[in-house]
């Protein structure tokens, strides 16, 4: 090895930007592609956000018909989740996995490319139902039996028919996925890095993935059971022919309960890996929260009936789910001390993904608090289905979830496209984030307690006050949303170039050029030989350490 | 000191708060509710004291130990600490567990007091539901769902109605009966809710205690009126229900309250009538029409 060629090596790269539109097997491409993808969606799901929003400010139905408040609601559950935050996960997935353990691309590079291809085409589908005669499945992104096999239209081709499909497609599109992300975790890493030198979002990636191997099965077994109640008169549902409706709701949150840790799994690995770049200081109890995430995993396969408490189960279940789900409290508990004792005594900076990592864990406790409440049969009872559950789920999925997101994109971001981002619009980004998302969402726990169900088009004037104060908030979380489009669009066309490593930050990714060249390391792979997060341990991360840095400076 | 007189103010704080919770809740009208209520305001406190402990400590990181501008270097790398670790996950591992216990009790005693008995678990035959009514056990009110309407049954009086009438503190078996999709049985007053089952009769137990009109809403989406499927419940005293049952016995079946038959008729003259919906079913045939424009206390 000569030092020329390993110099060589770091040219980053130069690309075009037509590859992002291309069949491409680089799973850095992948997962911009996946991300941009996914925001494009996010807009659309934000939109009809708006709507139903809009529609909720005042206690009539008279924004939109009732059929298309059903509608709309629908598709926001949907869009949001399938098209949005697995998809920008999955992005995120494939950016940070292989850089982080420094393999040259996923395990199954094709593979990697077809399964971000699916997501356009049952994209496409999914919102083509707009335009069905009989307009897009109404019955909530549950889609219970019967509501959903009632077919009003009563055609072959039906907005819940495209539903379904679009939905079975997605889980063939994430099983894809999670059979690549753990066979390259598994597989791929770089000489030295045991699994307990690996960055927690590995380990986070790692235990997210497994769940979709085991959860998406039943998910599609029963959305397989469900067209064909619709489509073809089958009664595996249908209680006339002798099926039963309670079964397709097992089915269902076997898997979609599972899937809440799918998507705030890896929000977990981002601020483990945040924390200690913005305080300066090493992941405190770094096997813990490793660990806690299999903890999470195990737990969270035996807890979906809390979904399902007034469906009608007996008392026993009713108790061993709500034991099984209180103790999830633990291993998530373990984590967010872990981030208190990260920060604690560190030399902080509120950069803005550090700003989305404090505001992120603030509403992330905030909901796990209404979570011990909602595990709590009694009073489950009374506020399951109510908007009570709308704002504690908001809060772990925007509150939380989002917040994180954003701060690993502006984390990230100099890193994958070679560009700085604005700090200022940053910022300004998290302000009206931060606010409008509690002002959106802390109105809907009053409103559960006080009684007023989800998904209805129009309620009791008693409802009203809170609602005009969570609609506002809306509107501010969609106005939130200009800036940050403003910053990555006009960062990545004529930002600041960026350097190797803006934050001074412990990692393998951050020892190549920014942005990368294909093949990442090449032939360079690095042994690992200490523990991640060395914060201020002096410890170098690989073996000549040294080398590889000279060789970015000198490109 | 200072960690003491913080600790004893936030300790406060949350005291106060689970007072508060009471007032977030709708009247009690209901034995369940003041079980319900007592729960929540206990974890209301507890989660008071949680989060503001979180908080207090993520403020005083963000306004303590914030890096100076050109300081570049790192803080003293703690990696970890066996003894906190085992502390914090003890803590939080007792402290749920002793929610779930009293919750546990409070759920048995709501169990006592009657919800979610299936009729299956005592008598298979009645599992498929839709029996007439008089087969039914003395004092059982028939509560029949449809999209999107409710109808309540008093078999031994023969009367029908749209507004659910009970006397106050006296226990009361509902059978709930679906006959089209799920719906959901939801008295806030009452912090009760059950899921109706097509295809399966549900027993449900409840006792009022305290004299008003409440909401009765659906909480199970069950189709396009789902939001307008509402009815009253009028709990009053023993004298004036077996009034009310003597009176209405006297009434003519009429149709009762249907929202969605009213909307889906002006809909369907509209010339875009938006995107297509089950007909809703006639509305129920009964004594007591009710009215859901009467001022309710919760
Ligand atoms: C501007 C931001 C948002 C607003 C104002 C908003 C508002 C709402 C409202 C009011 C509902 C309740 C509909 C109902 O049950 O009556 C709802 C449902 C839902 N939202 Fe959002 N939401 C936002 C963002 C998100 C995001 C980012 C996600 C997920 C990534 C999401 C996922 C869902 C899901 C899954 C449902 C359930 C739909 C159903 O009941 O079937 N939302 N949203
Ligand atoms: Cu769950």
């Amino acid at each position: 090895m000569t030092s020329a060629t390993f110099s060589e090596n770091f040219q980053p790269e130069q690309g075009s930007w037509k590859r992002y539109f291309s069949f491409n097997t680089d799973a850095k491409v992948i997962g911009i592609q996946y991300i941009v993808l996914a925001f494009f969606y996010f807009l659309i799901g934000g939109l009809l956000a708006m709507i139903i929003r809009g529609e909720l400010i005042t206690p009539a139905s008279d924004l939109v018909d009732r059929s298309v408040y059903n509608g709309i609601y629908t598709m926001h559950g949907t869009i949001m989740l399938f098209l949005f935050i697995f998809p920008v996960l999955n992005g995120l997935n494939n950016l940070l996995i292989p850089t982080m353990i420094g393999a040259p691309d996923m395990a199954f590079p094709r593979l990697n490319a077809v399964a971000f291809w699916l997501v356009p085409i049952f994209g496409t589908l999914l919102i083509s139902s707009f335009f069905v005669p009989g307009g897009p499945a109404y019955s909530g992104w549950w889609s219970f039996p019967p509501v959903s096999i009632q077919n009003p239209i009563g055609t072959f081709v039906n907005g819940q028919g495209l539903w379904i499909t679009a939905v079975a497609l997605s889980g063939v599109s994430s099983i894809m996925g999670a059979i690549n992300f753990v066979t390259t975790i598994l597989r791929m890493r770089a000489p030295g890095m045991g699994l307990f030198k690996m960055p927690i979002f590995c380990w986070t990636a790692l235990a997210a993935q497994c769940l979709q191997l085991v959860g998406l099965p039943a998910l599609t077994g029963g959305a397989l059971m469900l067209l064909m109640d619709l489509s073809f008169g089958t009664s595996f549902y249908r209680a006339e022919g002798g099926g039963d409706p309670v079964l397709y709701q097992h089915f269902f949150w076997f898997y979609s309960h599972p899937a809440v840790y799918v998507i705030i799994l890896p929000v977990f690995g981002i601020f483990s890996e945040l924390f200690p770049v913005y305080s300066r200081k090493p992941l405190f109890g770094y096997v813990y929260v490793a660990l806690a995430s299999f903890i999470i995993d195990f737990l969270g396969l035996i807890v979906w009936v809390h979904h399902i408490f007034p469906s009608g189960v007996a008392q026993w279940m009713r108790n061993f789910f709500m034991f099984s789900t209180m103790l999830i409290a633990v291993p998530t508990g373990v984590k967010v001390f872990a981030w208190l004792g990260t920060i604690w005594r560190g030399k902080l900076r509120l950069t803005t993904p550090m700003l989305f990592c404090l505001g992120g864990l603030f509403n992330f406790v905030f909901a796990g608090i209404t979570g011990i409440m909602l595990a709590t049969v009694p009073i489950d009872i009374h506020v399951s289905n109510t908007y009570f559950v709308v704002g504690h789920f908001h809060y772990v999925i925007y509150g939380a979830a989002v917040m994180g997101i954003f701060a690993a994109i502006y984390h990230w971001f100099p890193k994958f496209t070679g560009r700085m981002p604005y700090e200022g619009l940053g910022k300004l980004h998290f302000a009206l984030t931060f606010i409008g998302a509690n002002l959106n969402f802390l109105p809907m726990h009053p409103l559960g307690l006080m009684g007023m169900p989800r998904r209805v088009s129009s309620y009791d004037p008693e409802f009203a006050f809170w609602n005009v104060l969570a609609s506002l908030g809306a509107f501010l979380l969609g106005v939130s949303i200009i800036p940050f489009l403003l910053n990555m669009i006009s960062s990545w066309v004529r930002g600041e170039k960026a350097p190797a490593n803006p934050w001074n930050a412990i990692g393998l990714e951050w020892l190549l050029p920014s942005p990368p060249h294909e093949d990442n390391f090449g032939d360079f792979v690095p042994t690992v030989i200490s523990r991640p997060y060395g914060y201020g341990s002096g410890l170098p991360l690989v073996e000549n350490q040294a080398a590889y840095e000279q060789a970015l400076k000198e490109n | 000191m200072a960690l003491a007189i913080s600790v004893v103010a936030l300790v406060a704080a949350s005291w106060w708060m689970g007072q508060q919770a009471y007032h977030w809740m709708p009247v009690q009208a209901s034995t369940a509710a003041p079980l319900v209520d007592g729960l929540f305001s206990f974890e209301t406190a507890l989660g008071t004291f949680v989060f503001g402990a979180v908080v207090a400590v993520m403020l005083w990181v963000v306004v303590m130990h914030r890096a100076d501008k050109y300081d570049e270097s790192d803080a003293v790398p703690i990696e970890g600490n066996t003894r906190l670790e085992v502390i914090w996950t003890v803590i939080p591992l007792v402290v749920v567990m002793a929610i779930a216990v009293y919750a546990m009790r409070v759920n048995t005693t709501l169990g006592v007091l009657g919800p979610m008995e299936h009729i299956h678990m005592a008598d298979a035959r009645e599992e498929q539901g839709g029996f007439a009514g008089d087969r039914l056990p003395t004092e059982q009110v028939e509560v029949i769902s449809r999209q999107w309407s409710w109808e309540f049954r008093y078999p031994q009086d023969h009367v029908s109605s749209s507004e659910l009438h009970l006397a106050v503190d006296q226990p009361v078996t509902l059978r709930l009966v679906s006959e089209d999709v799920i719906h959901g049985f939801f008295i806030p007053a009452f912090r009760l809710k059950q899921d109706l089952i097509p295809g399966r009769a549900i027993n449900f137990n409840i006792t009022p205690t305290r004299e008003g009109r409440y909401r009765l809403r659906d909480s199970q989406f069950s189709g396009t009126w789902f939001a307008a499927n509402q009815a009253d419940v009028v709990v009053e005293s023993e004298e004036t229900y077996k009034a009310w049952l003597k009176n209405a016995a006297t009434q003519p079946l009429q149709p009762g309250l249907s929202d969605a038959v009213g909307q889906y008729e002006a809909r369907k003259k509209l010339k875009n009538p938006g995107w297509a919906t089950v007909p809703p079913a006639p509305p129920p045939q009964v004594n007591v029409p009710g009215s859901n424009t009467l001022p309710h206390d919760a």
